[in-house]
């Protein structure tokens, strides 16, 4: 009870901030509406569909896939700033809970991350993509816990380097092979043997593929309960870490 | 109200491949009694701030104990957050959040209902004269105003001890004499103030008992007089004409006495009680008077004396 109390004031403050700035979020769409616009209309000739919407079918799903990792990773750096202001600090002297701490904005990115994703999808139904409504609803939640993950490693490796000069670095290190991985761009059906089976081993080539079952109106793919799957254990053992890492000292 | 024995903190710190052990704080035993302002003091690097932050839980102890406000900070930390205030050093407000909302944001994370945030924002705002700003943006802000709010932040929910890490540093001396009435006003209101400080006269000025840190542990301890006058009484320096040292030393001579080329001076328990004896005597004796000047020991002799250092220096 206390601590859905205490999830639901942070989330609250931090929404607040966020819809001070709303900007943020539509400088967030920019980069992949820069995508839909500029390299979708490759993708039809280059993967040999018949028709646009076929075309994204295909990348929608990724772009998503894509927009949640980014931009749950480089949440930490506002959690620099916050640390640096001070407003770590002072929370951490009273009662709250450390959970609550991280749950409240992790879960403001998962908002913001939705939105993000609404604003993308409604794009492409101008490009003629079609997709069932309750299939959209389930890769939103895949998108929901991807973003949960991302947001709290983010959020973990930023208490632990405390400096934007190594947070930038590292997630792009991370973020890099994990997206050539992942079949984000292009479906890694068309990948030689060797780089599929590594990719096997990249959770987020599942989660992809997860989506793209659902935007192709594929629900009983194995892809789909598989991906939802990998993404929730995972989200859990971020939360669990991440959350350790607020508790223990941030000086 | 705070009681603690044998705290002990070290960090291991990493200087290209060595790593090397630092005792920051080594064995520090603290009483503070409800209802003062207790001063804690010594320069940057003596230890202050990590001291302060164990007691206010962001940090365990390697080892010893502590009691505050009755709670046991080792076996119930928790406790002791609900029992006690800290305002960091670095500040605590966010640039685009208002004071009303960082206020009321606390008074509830730390359990309030709505409506009681909202009261005690109200009731804090204008203790702290902020009732006028408090609806704009922090960034906005003064660093006096931006400070008060801090401190704000740091009673909103009533404790019983505030910690207070150095909360003048930076400001000028107007805001610095305002935010001394602030703490005295927070005794006013029965909290036991615990304040760090390389100020040597703002705790003479504030704090009715002190003890000084360096190099990690407690030095001297207990109030700012008591502590001056452990080390030396006052000196009075007497300046005369050159011709008449010799015969003011011949007067004075039952005095602890130095003669200078134009002056004399005296050592003496207690200068006020001192003067108008010394110049009686030099009187009586015929001798033309010069000037006169009372020095008394400051915290910085007293610093001095304990570490063989001046404060200012280090």
């Amino acid at each position: 009870m206390k601590l859905l109390r205490d999830i639901s004031l942070i989330f609250n403050r931090q929404m607040q901030l966020l819809l001070r700035n709303p900007i943020w979020i539509f400088v967030g769409v920019f980069q992949p509406v820069m995508y839909l616009l500029l390299f979708a209309p490759l993708l039809k000739p280059a993967l040999q569909v018949q028709t646009n919407a076929e075309a994204y079918e295909i990348f929608v799903p990724g772009l998503l896939v894509l927009l949640a990792i980014f931009g749950g990773l480089f949440q930490g750096f506002g959690l620099i700033a916050e640390l640096r202001a001070g407003v770590i600090e002072r929370s951490r002297v009273t009662p709250v809970s450390r959970l609550a701490l991280l749950l409240g904005r992790s879960l403001r990115d998962v908002v913001s991350l939705i939105a993000q994703a609404v604003i993308i999808t409604l794009l492409a139904l101008l490009f003629d993509l079609r997709v069932f409504l309750p299939n959209l609803l389930l890769a939103y939640l895949m998108l929901a816990l991807i973003s949960l993950m991302t947001s709290a490693v983010s959020y973990g490796v930023a208490l632990a380097v405390k400096s934007e000069d190594a947070l930038a670095p590292l997630m792009n290190t991370v973020a890099q092979p994990v997206l050539l991985l992942s079949g984000i761009l292009l479906p890694l059906t068309y990948a030689p043997g060797w780089l599929q089976g590594i990719a096997d081993w990249n959770p987020f080539s599942w989660a992809v593929n997860g989506t793209r079952a659902l935007f192709r109106g594929d629900l009983g793919a194995p892809d789909v309960w598989q991906g939802l799957l990998i993404m929730a254990v995972l989200a859990v053992l971020a939360v669990a870490w991440a959350a350790r890492q607020f508790a223990r000292s941030v000086r | 109200m705070i009681e603690t024995r044998g705290l002990r903190k070290s960090f291991v710190s990493r200087q290209g491949r060595e790593k090397k052990k630092v005792e920051a704080v080594r064995g520090v035993d603290l009483d503070v009694a409800e209802g003062e302002i207790f001063g804690f003091l010594g320069p940057n690097g003596a230890g202050k701030t990590t001291t302060l932050r164990m007691l206010a839980t962001l940090i365990e102890p390697d080892d010893g104990r502590a009691t505050i406000a009755g709670a046991d900070l080792r076996a119930d930390p928790g406790e002791v957050r609900r029992r006690i205030g800290y305002v960091a050093q670095g500040g605590s407000t966010w640039d685009d959040s208002t004071a009303r909302e960082e206020l009321v944001l606390q008074a509830r994370l730390y359990g309030a209902s709505k409506s009681d945030a909202l009261a005690r924002a109200a009731r804090v705002l204008d203790g702290f004269q902020l009732s006028e700003y408090a609806d704009r943006k922090c960034k906005t802000y003064s660093g006096g105003q931006r400070r008060r709010v801090d401190i704000a932040l740091g009673i909103i929910h009533e404790p019983k001890v505030v910690f207070l890490d150095e909360p003048t540093t930076g400001l000028d001396p107007q805001s610095r004499a305002h935010m001394w009435d602030e703490v005295r006003r927070l005794r006013a209101e029965g909290m036991t103030v615990f304040i760090t400080t390389h100020y040597l006269d703002e705790a003479d000025a504030l704090c009715d008992r002190i003890s000084i840190m360096d190099n990690g542990e407690i030095v001297a301890s207990g109030t700012p007089a008591d502590l001056k006058r452990e080390i030396s009484g006052d000196v009075v320096r007497v300046g005369l004409p050159v011709d008449a040292i010799a015969a003011a030393a011949q007067a004075l001579n039952s005095y602890k006495i130095e003669t200078y080329e134009d002056n004399v001076r005296l050592y003496v328990e207690d200068g006020a009680v001192a003067i108008p004896q010394i110049l009686r005597a030099l009187d009586a004796a015929g001798v033309p008077l010069g000037t006169v000047e009372l020095h008394r020991p400051s915290l910085d002799d007293v610093f001095l004396t304990k570490t063989g250092r001046s404060l200012r220096e280090s």
